[in-house]
């Protein structure tokens, strides 16, 4: 094996092997919210490093022109899907682990669609209703 | 059997585990995140297969599942967080 291959190897191994990690938290963690940190890690380093290994054993034109725009695009992303995810996991009230602490978003965020509401109780009430 | 093929069948019990995620998650959003987990496994699994059979051209696939994973990712919680409680 030439020193490109041995490189390439160890980085799709290292991938393959969070990709796996990521796979046992899947099946073991207690929580929506940790198994969703769990795939996130994978989804951005995990598949970075198999396609960087990827390219590395074998660069063509081909080979590098497609898989740069993914590992771009994966890394710019994950992020974003991973926190809506989240979102809407806490939103259709997906149920906490019970030793969770507690609940920074326990009140309930403002609907998402709806006609802005008005204050039907005067000047003074609207200093009270802003919290 | 070279190295490739050992990460290959470790994948697909990745891919097994996200199977069992899917079927029997207490809520609809583990089933969500199990989706992103087989959009991940699959990019990994295209890209691996594409050196282990030389076909350059398989490259697109991964370039693909990339976009073809995070829309539907952005899709299926949208559908999860608009529906009526």
């Amino acid at each position: 094996m030439t020193w490109r291959e041995v490189v390439g190897a160890v980085l799709a191994t290292t991938g393959t092997a969070l990709i796996a990690v990521a796979g046992l938290g899947l099946l073991r963690l207690p929580d929506t919210y940790n198994r969703i940190n769990a795939v996130t890690k994978a989804a951005t380093l995990g598949v970075v490093g198999v396609l960087l290994g990827v390219m590395i054993i074998k660069p063509s034109v081909t080979a590098v022109g497609l898989l740069t725009p993914a590992i771009i695009l994966q890394l710019l992303t994950t992020p974003f899907g991973s926190y809506a995810v989240g979102r809407a996991a806490h939103r259709s009230s997906s149920p906490l682990a019970p030793i969770t602490h507690h609940d920074e978003l326990h009140r309930p965020v403002p609907a998402y669609r709806t006609a802005p509401s008005h204050d039907q109780h005067g000047p003074g009430a609207s200093a009270a209703s802003i919290r | 059997m070279s190295w490739i093929d050992v990460l290959l069948v470790l994948l697909g019990a990745v891919m097994a585990v996200v199977v069992g995620r899917l079927v029997t998650g207490p809520a609809n959003a583990d089933r969500v995140v199990a989706l992103d987990l087989a959009f991940v496994v699959f990019i990994a699994a295209t890209a691996l297969l594409s050196v282990r059979l030389d076909v350059v051209a398989v490259d697109i696939l991964v370039l693909a599942a990339t976009l073809l994973g995070f829309l539907t990712t952005i899709a299926v919680s949208h559908l999860l967080e608009r529906r009526p409680r």
